[in-house]
């Protein structure tokens, strides 16, 4: 008979709620990206001291999470900006001059691709590839694809956010 | 009640789809006239977007590009009743960019709404899930065989022979994976089918289960896509509820389950076997091949991994057979393939068409040239590790056979358009740039090379030995071509090499490059 699935009591800040995350998943394993964008999408980030509470639930090595945590472009050890801005350098985008909407929009906020403004409201950061590339060029602010995209309505939408 | 459209595709949704709709409401509200407004799949006219449709007598009636602001003008040209304004587009079915495609995976596209199962019904869905249930696994996979599909994510391998391998197989599991990780910049048709057709896609993977004889599938979707993550989770709901899924599908002895997986945002995943890794909850890392994954893939069982549009294609095969599908096509590229015009082209969007239709027609007649109105001067087709194409290269028809002979691919049928402002051997640096990024990093040439081609190619473009560098850097990509253990690293010579052999005045080397180096 396998395991039943338990609660493990970890001291560790939010070692209670990702505890429940991994067990909602059934401590499965094979849900490791599933359980990690669950964790990020309540702390914002995955602190590193969550990773041995998941290793724990999941019966894997504390490297094994790392790892994974570590390798995936999405998964953010470290604190983000109050609001995110993932912006397409892919070629779609590019030809339809993303590069220098890119460049703008750094100038702007005055931060680099990958960097989170003065303020903490604002990171900026690169992604390859929304799938609008008819409509092209685009990013995701907030989880949410925006198209034809011009530095214009890129800063109307960062006063949308009051950033 | 009078019918309005407005698509909840991303495309439309990400220049203002919602906002249009809540105008709508809102105005025929204040005006007191009754209308139902219905959030259907997009047509792929992504130049349109927001395409408004009206239903008349005559059939539906188009508008667009449409935002907020043009509402108020709209209810004033009564478009509720089809009436004219500047931004109508006439009869929807007879806009040639539909007209002259042969949709048949695509069918449905914006007529019907993605997550009405009576919809789907009514215009012909689960009529090849139906078929296979009366079958044999053998049958089903010969008629998949008969009808010459090959596999739509890119490499072009016989869905058939894969199905067969995998039916062979002796296993208590077996798995059906749904490669939906469409990363290649240009494409998107694989995001359509998720957010406008979702039950055709889960048709598609019930097929496979059944002619496997597989119980469970899932779908790997990347996390770019959050639409098509929540219309998937919601179609499986609703088809599991109405016994299209689940344990004894439509009261046969047949069971499938289905189950999404986000991707997190690494290029590599939409390789299969690094795929199957990171649904294992683990680093997205190639895996060496033998064994196939149809031998020994999820978990080391046999899996069938097919891309969103091979198991699209398979409802519309079982529906009408084989024979129906076999007669698209040129040489051994069979059926349609929805190609998708990107990137710089002023009428971009999704063109399903027989193989052997040619770039030309495609970029010029469908897309109407490019959208900045300069002359097109490359095209990169198959995705970053597609070749650049040049303008003298347009004829080539779209057959995998003609394209491999040219050193270029196919791939997943899309296409990203150039103007003359383009600077190839920044493109070239990308390509390997983009390697160094994405690269899993299990294999030498394509972990290191990368970053060594793009230090190579800012010394060419810098006039450090340009000749000899030109050699060199020919010199790397044959390492990687022959020494990467997948595509990532095999195939970014293709754009890297296309644009140092077609483009080289922008690398400052001559003109006539192949002499110049002997």
């Amino acid at each position: 008979m396998p395991k039943k699935p338990t609660l493990i009591a970890f001291e560790t800040p939010h070692a209670g709620p990702v505890s429940e995350l991994c067990l909602a998943h059934g401590n499965r394993p094979d849900a490791l990206l599933e359980i990690l964008h669950d964790v990020q999408e309540q702390l914002g980030h995955v602190p590193e001291s969550t990773l041995p509470v998941i290793a724990h639930a999941l019966n894997l090595s504390r490297a094994e999470v790392y790892g994974v945590a570590t390798f995936y472009h999405d998964f953010h050890l470290k604190p983000q900006g109050q609001h995110v801005i993932k912006i397409c350098r892919a070629e779609a985008c590019q030809s339809m001059g993303g590069f220098a909407l890119i460049a703008a929009l750094e100038k702007h906020l005055n931060v680099k691709l990958g960097g989170t403004t003065a303020d903490g409201k604002v990171t900026l950061e690169a992604t390859y590839c929304l799938g609008l590339c008819a409509s092209a060029p685009s990013l995701m602010l907030n989880g949410v694809p925006k198209a034809r995209m011009t530095l214009a309505k890129a800063k109307a939408l960062l006063t949308e956010i009051n950033a | 009640m009078i019918k309005i459209f407005v698509p909840r595709d991303s495309s439309a949704k990400a220049v203002g789809a919602d906002q249009v709709a809540i105008a709508i409401a809102a105005e025929a509200q204040s005006q007191n006239i009754s209308l139902q407004i219905i959030r259907n799949s997009s047509r792929g006219l992504a130049w349109l977007e927001t395409f408004v449709e009206v239903e008349t007598a005559n059939g539906r009636v188009g508008y667009g590009p449409i935002e907020v602001g043009d509402v108020k003008r709209l209810f004033a040209a009564k478009f509720y009743e089809g009436g004219k304004h500047h931004l109508g587009q006439g009869l929807v079915e007879d806009i040639p960019y539909l007209k002259n495609q042969e949709r048949l995976t695509f069918a449905r596209a914006g007529i019907t709404d993605p997550l009405s199962l009576e919809d789907y019904i009514s215009h012909g869905g689960f009529a090849g899930l139906k078929k296979a249930l009366a079958l044999s696994g053998a049958d089903i996979v010969k008629d998949v065989l008969d009808s010459g599909l090959r596999g739509r994510g890119g490499a072009g391998f016989p869905t058939g022979i894969k199905w067969k391998t995998v039916l062979d197989a002796k296993a208590e599991q077996k798995y059906i994976c749904c490669n939906a990780d469409e990363g290649d910049s240009g494409t998107f048709a694989d995001r359509m089918v998720m957010e406008g057709d979702p039950f055709m896609l889960i048709e598609g993977m019930a097929i496979a289960g059944i002619a496997v004889g597989a119980s469970k599938g899932f779908i790997y979707i990347r996390s770019e896509y959050p639409d098509a993550i929540a219309t998937m989770k919601d179609a499986i709901r609703i088809a599991t509820s109405a016994k299209w899924l689940g344990e004894t599908i439509q009261h046969t002895e047949h069971s499938f389950s289905l189950e999404v997986r986000r991707g997190a945002g690494a290029y590599i995943c939409g390789e299969e076997t690094a795929m199957l890794d990171s649904l294992e909850g683990k680093r997205g890392m190639v895996r060496a091949k033998p064994p196939i994954p149809a031998l020994e893939g999820l978990f080391g069982k046999p899996t069938v991994i097919n891309n969103v549009l091979s198991f699209a294609a398979v409802p519309y095969i079982m529906a009408k057979s084989a024979k129906a599908y076999q007669e698209f096509g040129m040489g051994r590229s069979r059926g349609t393939l929805p190609f998708q015009l990107a990137g710089n082209i002023k009428h971009g969007g999704l063109v399903e068409k027989a193989f052997g239709i040619s770039l030309r027609t495609l970029i010029n007649e469908f897309g109407g040239g490019t959208a900045s109105g300069k002359p097109v001067r490359a095209v990169q087709v198959g995705g970053p590790l597609g070749s650049y194409l040049s303008a003298d290269q347009l004829d080539l028809p779209m057959d995998y056979e003609t394209f491999a002979s040219n050193m270029a691919m196919v791939g997943h049928g899309g296409l990203v358009v150039f103007d003359a402002s383009v600077n190839m051997a920044k493109q070239a640096r990308f390509a390997m740039e983009f390697c160094a990024i994405e690269s899993c990093g299990k294999c030498t040439p394509c972990r290191i090379g990368s970053t060594r081609g793009v230090e190579v190619i800012d010394k060419i473009v810098a006039g450090e030995n340009r000749s000899g560098n030109a050699v060199l850097l020919e010199d790397l990509c044959t390492t990687m071509t022959d020494g990467s253990l997948c595509a990532m690293g095999g195939l970014t010579p293709m754009p890297v090499l296309s644009a140092l052999r077609m483009f080289p005045e922008d690398f400052g080397l001559p003109k006539n490059l192949k002499q110049a180096a002997e």
